[in-house]
């Protein structure tokens, strides 16, 4: 399956893009995501350690299988307010 | 009510529409675009978010407020954009029938909207440098849950 990964603010400035199409198997996790974009953008990995993903608009966890029709998106350590 | 905008927060409005006949007392937090962080001099920052993202987690606060405290209205608002200096980023307003009550209530919603809520703040400098502010470590979802359900 092809995921749209979005990416935001710093995120973004590293990967020089707000979106990145990647390629994952059937029922990979959010883990294998993450490794899956440090391999694929190695300036986004430090930052990456320290950002959290959404799916569908909601916090997910590391172990959380992924599907073709979710939106996702890496969120860097907030800063708003 | 929750929302995001590009435009100046109206806070006298925003305070007005949390007005309830059954409060005694209205508390209103204002984030303000500051100069000076530590040495570092900003000339003005420029907010993004993750808009519907931004908007679930602010509703979720709006929700977590009532479930908690007697709150009666809740206007949560976060600019977006390029600010200057001395500007309002941030607007929350509560009203409670009491003072202590709407006091907790409004930090509780500035505090977790500063942990939670997808929106990302760039300072910009003099020498016309601009830096993403990304210090905060994320939660681990998990552990979130449970601080959750065990009432901070």
């Amino acid at each position: 399956m092809t995921l749209t990964v979005y990416l935001f603010a710093g995120a973004r400035d590293l990967a020089g893009s707000d979106a990145l199409a990647v390629d994952l198997p059937a029922g990979a996790t959010v883990a294998q995501l993450l490794a899956e974009l440090r391999q694929r953008v190695p300036a986004l990995a430090g930052l990456l350690s320290r950002s959290a993903v959404a799916v569908n608009h909601d916090f997910a966890p590391a172990q959380q299988v992924l599907s073709a029709s979710d939106e996702v998106a890496i969120i860097p350590p907030v800063s708003g307010g | 009510m929750v929302r995001l905008t590009r435009d100046v927060i109206d806070y006298q409005a925003l305070t007005e529409s949390v007005r309830d006949p059954h409060c005694g007392a209205i508390a209103l937090f204002l984030g303000t675009v500051r100069e000076l962080t530590g040495d570092h001099r900003t000339v003005f920052l420029d907010y993004e978010a993750y808009a519907p993202m931004a908007e679930r987690k602010m509703a979720e606060i709006e929700a977590e407020l009532g479930r908690r405290w007697p709150v009666a209205r809740v206007a949560l608002v976060h600019r977006l954009g390029r600010l200057s200096v001395g500007e309002v980023s941030v607007a929350v307003a509560v009203s409670c029938p009491h003072r202590a009550e709407a006091f907790e209530a409004c930090r509780f919603a500035i505090d977790t909207l500063k942990e939670l809520v997808p929106i990302w703040k760039k300072e910009n400098a003099p020498d016309g440098t601009g830096e993403w502010v990304h210090q905060s470590v994320q939660p681990n979802p998990e552990q979130k849950q449970s601080e959750s359900a065990r009432g901070r």
